[in-house]
């Protein structure tokens, strides 16, 4: 008895749905713009853990480590700093890992479930769900919002503007400043930007930046990603039938049919036709024409609008949910460890992970070079010996100055002039000093023989013995 | 499924090439905007950078930018930075610059230019010389002596060698004999013909008796191997014969190493020996 008032009362609420407006497009040319209802559910809240993580890329830069800025990209000095790891240019190399870590991550990540990057993770997701969650406070839903854009203006609907667009440069700002804070001493660019004494670079990245967040994630929103978003592109090419995506079971859902008061229809499918998946949308997908649609940046907050729908109704969720093509085909989907796809990004990205953490742990403290002089190769020395100059390189990455003693070997005799006993090698500096071998004619076997440097640290806790092959070159 | 928006419905042209229809549907809004503020861009930019060339001018631009200000600026800020070691050097003797190791790395690498300059063309660009024409800088070698004055010396008013053509003061047996002796010298292995010829030839007079050369005239050390005109049988034969710097000799070598007393500055000249003395074979006082 319960069970069926509960059923009724839920029916009389579908009216309510019918009457928020839903509009419905496949492709935003540019002429409209979405007002996405507002939802709850499963997958909103996926979203918002992924966007708690973005509150951290704005806090990091203000976080001390070691007396230094936590993460620091240091160009002027070219050092970057990662909390207690500073990584210099010669070993930019891991960069390249990262990239390749990032990129695995990413096509695994997409083959497993799609677009799922661009719906939860992506900056322009987050910052456009910032932004729209400000305009829905102060103009209200997506109904109240289409008509305050459709009033004559008044002062009412320039009060209401004027405070959003406050709001969104606020965060704009912030957006700003935050990135330029990675680049320089996050407290002292305040200080610099309030009285005006920040460089030229740091107004340059602030207005781009400030810019881009204003325009893009306030007005073109879905179309940045439609239009502008290169990476869009890529990842719409990584899916495949094993992919997971928002798909609208449609031999359940159709025929759809609005639902009629008190009337449970059995010839028609369970889509009630309420259109409310499309009002959730931030890109305006209709998800019930395809699973894969270029708009479709995979988010599943249409997933949470139906299943409160199918709640309503009382009939089972799921009308909308991640589905793989395979499934729908009725075909297993393999589990995700033994997809070769997966295999072999997971892989790669293992690899990386590796070259990366050996990378960072054996960051060497010496950067050396030795470039042996080619014009000319020798000299003849009055004494009849032959002489072969060298000049070292050697960037000290440690923080404190090493002295260090530079020793040879490999010819009979040979000696080592230009440098004195020590070296000291001052901290995170590279002076170029030159080095010059003499070795009688005699000794030296071939034209061209290989001799090695040593390099020692003397009187420091950081021990450091290196050898360095070169080539001694006579007549 | 329903497509909106699909071609068929977006009115055309009327013009079709082998069924592709143009169509007039425009372009999106915002690109329409991203248009027209480019178009507003270029206008913002004539009137802030100099843009238009006029018949003997150009405009200026409201911010007053130009490139070659911009060179300056920078030249500046070079200056700026290389301030404090210049006038270090003012009141350093080169020898001073020479035992500091910060100034001396100073001198060495700002003196690329200069040497680049007026160096290379005969030395080469690392003083590595012209083999038997112009003396290599690198080696311990020095005619008229490898000390910080010596050089000094030698870049401020310039060496001008002096040898005796000997084709009509010795006859061929004599130039062969003193020929080998030379070559031999220099190996080690002269023998006493050799020296006697030497005596007997007066050669001593200026390379020595023990023929080690004479920096204060710049004879050379005839017993290593290091000879400015060569040291190939006929390049020695050729400088007894014929001499050097001789007026009026058919084939006497020239060997003139020019003043830059007046051409440089004394700061240069300073630079310079430093410069070349830490080439590898500057010797101490």
């Amino acid at each position: 008895m319960s069970e069926e008032k509960n059923n009724l009362e839920n029916i009389h609420n579908i009216e309510k749905i019918y009457n928020e407006s839903a509009e419905h497009f496949d492709v935003n040319l540019g002429g409209k713009k979405i007002h996405p209802k507002k939802v709850s559910g499963r997958f909103r809240n996926y979203k918002n853990f992924a966007w708690v993580f973005w509150i951290g890329y704005i806090l990091l830069p203000y976080l001390r480590w070691d007396g230094q800025q936590s993460i620091l990209f240091d160009i002027p000095k070219r050092q970057f700093h990662l909390f207690s790891i500073t990584v210099y240019p010669q070993d930019i190399w891991m960069l390249a890992f990262l990239l390749i870590l990032l990129a695995m991550m990413l096509f695994g990540i997409t083959a497993i479930a799609g677009r799922v990057f661009c719906g939860y993770f992506c900056f322009q997701t987050v910052w456009t769900d910032w932004f729209v969650q400000i305009e829905s406070w102060i103009e209200g839903n997506p109904t109240q919002r289409r008509k305050l854009d459709d009033a004559p203006w008044s002062a009412k609907k320039i009060r209401k503007k004027s405070f959003k667009y406050l709001i969104w440069i606020l965060i704009s700002l912030l957006t700003g400043i935050t990135f330029a804070a990675y680049f320089t001493d996050a407290y002292q660019l305040w200080v610099d930007i309030f009285t005006l004494q920040a460089h030229l670079y740091v107004w340059v990245t602030l207005l781009a930046f400030f810019v881009g967040t204003f325009l893009f994630a306030g007005f073109m929103r879905d179309q940045v990603c439609l239009w502008l978003c290169p990476y869009a592109r890529i990842q719409s090419v990584m899916i495949d039938k094993d992919s997971i995506l928002p798909t609208y079971d449609v031999k359940r859902g159709e025929p759809r049919s609005k639902a009629k008061k008190g009337v449970i229809d059995s010839e028609h499918g369970d889509c009630i036709d309420c259109k409310v998946c499309v009002a959730v949308c931030p890109m305006g997908v209709d998800i019930r024409n395809s699973a894969l649609q270029e708009g479709c940046i995979m988010c599943g907050v249409c997933i949470d609008a139906c299943d409160d729908i199918m709640d309503k109704v009382n009939r089972p969720r799921g009308l909308i949910r991640y589905n793989s093509e395979k499934e729908i085909e009725g075909i297993d989907l393999p589990p995700v460890y033994k997809r070769p796809r997966v295999i072999i990004y997971a892989g790669i990205s293992l690899i990386a992970i590796m070259a990366i953490v050996m990378g960072l742990l054996n960051i060497p403290p010496l950067a050396v070079t030795v470039i042996h002089e080619r014009q000319p190769m020798y000299v003849t020395m009055s004494d009849g010996s032959i002489r072969n100059s060298y000049t070292f390189k050697i960037l000290n990455k440690t923080p404190e100055a090493l002295n260090v003693k530079i020793s040879v070997e490999g010819i009979d005799g040979i000696v080592m002039k230009g440098v004195g006993e020590f070296v000291i090698l001052k901290p995170n500096k590279m002076i170029p000093f030159s080095v010059r071998l003499e070795a009688m004619p005699d000794k030296v076997v071939d034209k061209k023989v290989p001799v090695y440097f040593t390099i020692t640290t003397v009187d420091s806790d950081i021990k450091i013995s290196e050898r360095y092959e070169n080539f001694f070159a006579k007549p | 499924m329903a497509i909106k928006n699909s071609q068929n419905q977006v009115p055309d042209t009327g013009h079709e090439w082998d069924g592709i229809r143009e169509l007039t549907n425009p372009p999106p809004r915002w690109w329409t905007i991203a248009f027209y503020l480019s178009a507003v861009w270029v206008i913002v930019y004539l009137i802030i950078y100099p843009s238009i060339p006029l018949v003997t001018d150009h405009t200026k631009g409201v911010i007053g930018w130009t490139a070659i200000g911009e060179y300056k600026e920078a030249v500046a800020a070079n200056d700026a930075i290389r301030k404090p070691y210049l006038d270090k050097l003012e009141t350093m003797s080169a020898q001073d610059i020479i035992n500091d190791p910060e100034m001396l790395n100073f001198a060495n690498s700002s003196t690329k230019a200069l040497f680049g300059d007026y160096c290379a063309a005969c030395h080469g660009s690392n003083g590595q010389g012209i083999a038997g024409m112009f003396p290599v800088l690198l080696d311990d070698d020095w005619l008229y002596g490898g000390t910080v004055s010596d050089i000094t010396t030698t870049i401020a008013s310039g060496r001008k060698g002096n040898m005796p053509a000997h084709t009509g003061t010795l006859d061929d047996t004599q130039i062969n004999l003193l020929t080998d002796f030379v070559i031999a010298a220099a190996a080690g292995s002269a023998t006493q013909e050799g020296w006697d010829a030497y005596q007997a030839a007066g050669c001593f007079a200026c390379h020595g008796a023990d023929a080690k050369g004479n920096k204060w005239m710049g004879s050379a050390n005839l017993t290593d191997g290091i000879w400015r005109f060569g040291s190939d049988r006929e390049a020695v034969m050729n400088v007894i014969k014929h001499g050097v710097n001789q007026d009026g000799v058919d084939g006497t070598v020239d060997g003139v190493m020019p003043a830059f007393g007046d051409r440089l500055s004394t700061n240069d000249i300073k630079l310079l020996t430093v410069k070349v003395w830490s080439l590898g074979g500057g010797q101490s006082e």
